[in-house]
């Protein structure tokens, strides 16, 4: 028994504690500094900072440059199933386009006597807003974390918690700012929780993310009246979002309501950046 | 020149894990296809267990420590914790080389098992309780899952590999 406790401790210190054959580090120092690195993690400081974004930027265009022939292959993939499915598409956007026109007049009606209103309550109008267009050069949308690594950074006056749109509807939030680069956490991730409204309820409910392609509403009233295709807003509640911004619509699956969203997570190349106020830093 | 292609064959298949790894954390390759998500497993954990298990010189600590921090990055994940991950699981490998006296493919299987639960209990725990993370669990258990049942494939095809980087030393 003493013998076999004395091995397994042999094996041990041999594994952690000596340099192997051709190894210049032994395993406990580089644990150690992994640690120390986690640990750095907590603790901000600019040069720091200075450090992390520009070891940032140089490994996510590093990860772009091998991930090209990839995206190449991805690209060319849609492509090809988008050329087979082009008569059904044709047909359901003839359909909608129906759809739209007649609903056409009735928004810019709509949109008229909003802009009267918002004159009225003098509150939008005053906002200074202005969108960067940025380009996706990574889109991790690993099972574990739903982000996609933007080409514009802190260069481009982006700064964290910044809306970040694609075709005009809500796909994330800005979580990480480098100078050249920055990451945006989608509305799909488990970490992501946004305020919404719902329309036309008016109810207000904070979406998190599913890790799928739904999101859950929590926070709804007890006697919601909100149904299958009610479209979801940001609500602007927060303060760091613009509001009225669309991000899905609402859909019952087995008596619970989840958000569909509207844009195809997977299929963003590129984003807009709304700078609504400040941001956060 | 046919020597000096043979030096630089011999001396690419040498290279080959190291660059398979970091190409690995570089595309964060998981197998997927699209938004249907058919297999997610973990190669990075496979490609360091085996080739730290058969022939840990080729596969430095150092480079597996840096290749961690690639992956941590461009995952999003705080850095340091692929990091610990990785070589802790070059640390568990290297204890079952030191104390296997007839390696097989299914011996280093079985011990592979416990390596990734550990290596994956590990990772959870940091993410979750020090940087309140959220992960989704049934992912990451199907994730670890898909790692130990693929590792027989995957390290049959490195044997072969491997017999073609050290032809007679097998």
């Amino acid at each position: 028994m003493e013998t076999s406790r004395d091995d397994f401790i042999i094996a041990v210190r041999s594994s952690f504690l000596k340099k192997g054959v051709a190894q210049r580090f032994s395993l406990l120092v580089l644990i150690v500094i992994s640690v120390v690195l986690l640990s750095l993690d907590f603790y901000k400081s600019k040069p720091l900072n200075i450090f992390r974004s520009v070891s940032k930027d140089i490994i996510y265009r590093g990860s772009f440059l091998v991930s090209l022939p990839f995206k190449f292959l991805d690209h060319g993939y849609v492509v090809i199933r988008d050329h087979f499915s082009l008569y059904n598409n044709y047909e359901s956007l003839k359909n909608e386009l129906y759809t739209l026109q007649t609903q056409q007049t009735e928004i810019e009606f709509l949109r008229m006597q909003n802009r009267e209103l918002k004159i009225v309550i003098a509150d939008d109008l005053l906002r200074e807003e202005k969108n960067v267009i940025a380009k996706v050069i990574l889109d991790k949308q690993s099972p574990f974390l739903k982000s996609i690594i933007l080409n514009k950074g802190t260069q481009s006056n982006l700064k964290k918690g910044m809306a970040v749109l694609h075709k005009k509807n809500m796909i994330g939030r800005i979580v990480e700012v480098n100078y050249l680069s920055s990451r945006a956490l989608l509305v799909n991730d488990l970490n992501s929780k946004i305020p919404v409204k719902i329309i036309p309820s008016g109810e207000n409910a904070i979406m998190t993310g599913g890790g799928n392609n739904l999101a859950s509403l929590d926070f709804l009233p007890k006697l919601s009246t909100i149904e299958n295709g009610n479209i979801v807003f940001t609500s602007g509640t927060d303060g760091i979002f613009k509001d009225g911004i669309p991000i899905g619509k609402i859909k019952k699956i087995e008596e619970k309501f989840f958000v569909e969203f509207f844009a195809d997570l997977n299929q963003v190349n590129y984003a807009t950046v709304i700078n609504h106020k400040n941001g956060v830093n | 020149m046919n020597m000096v292609n043979r030096n630089l064959y011999s001396f690419l298949l040498n290279l080959f894990p190291i660059i398979l790894l970091f190409f690995l954390v570089l595309v964060d390759f998981d197998f997927s296809f699209h938004s249907k998500k058919l297999v997610t497993f973990n190669l990075a954990y496979i490609v360091i267990y085996y080739w730290v298990l058969k022939k840990p010189e080729i596969l430095g600590y150092g480079l597996v420590f840096f290749a961690g921090i690639i992956n941590d990055v461009v995952i999003g994940l705080p850095i340091g914790i692929s990091s610990i991950d990785y070589l802790i699981l070059c640390g568990i490998a290297s204890y079952f080389r030191n104390i296997t006296l007839r390696p097989s493919l299914i011996n280093d299987w079985i011990a592979f098992i416990p390596s990734i639960l550990i290596i994956t209990s590990i990772h959870y725990f940091i993410l979750n309780i020090f940087f309140a993370l959220e992960l989704n669990y049934y992912n990451l258990i199907l994730s670890s899952a898909f790692t130990i049942t693929l590792y027989p494939l995957i390290g049959f095809a490195f044997n072969f590999i491997s017999k073609l980087i050290y032809p007679n030393k097998q």
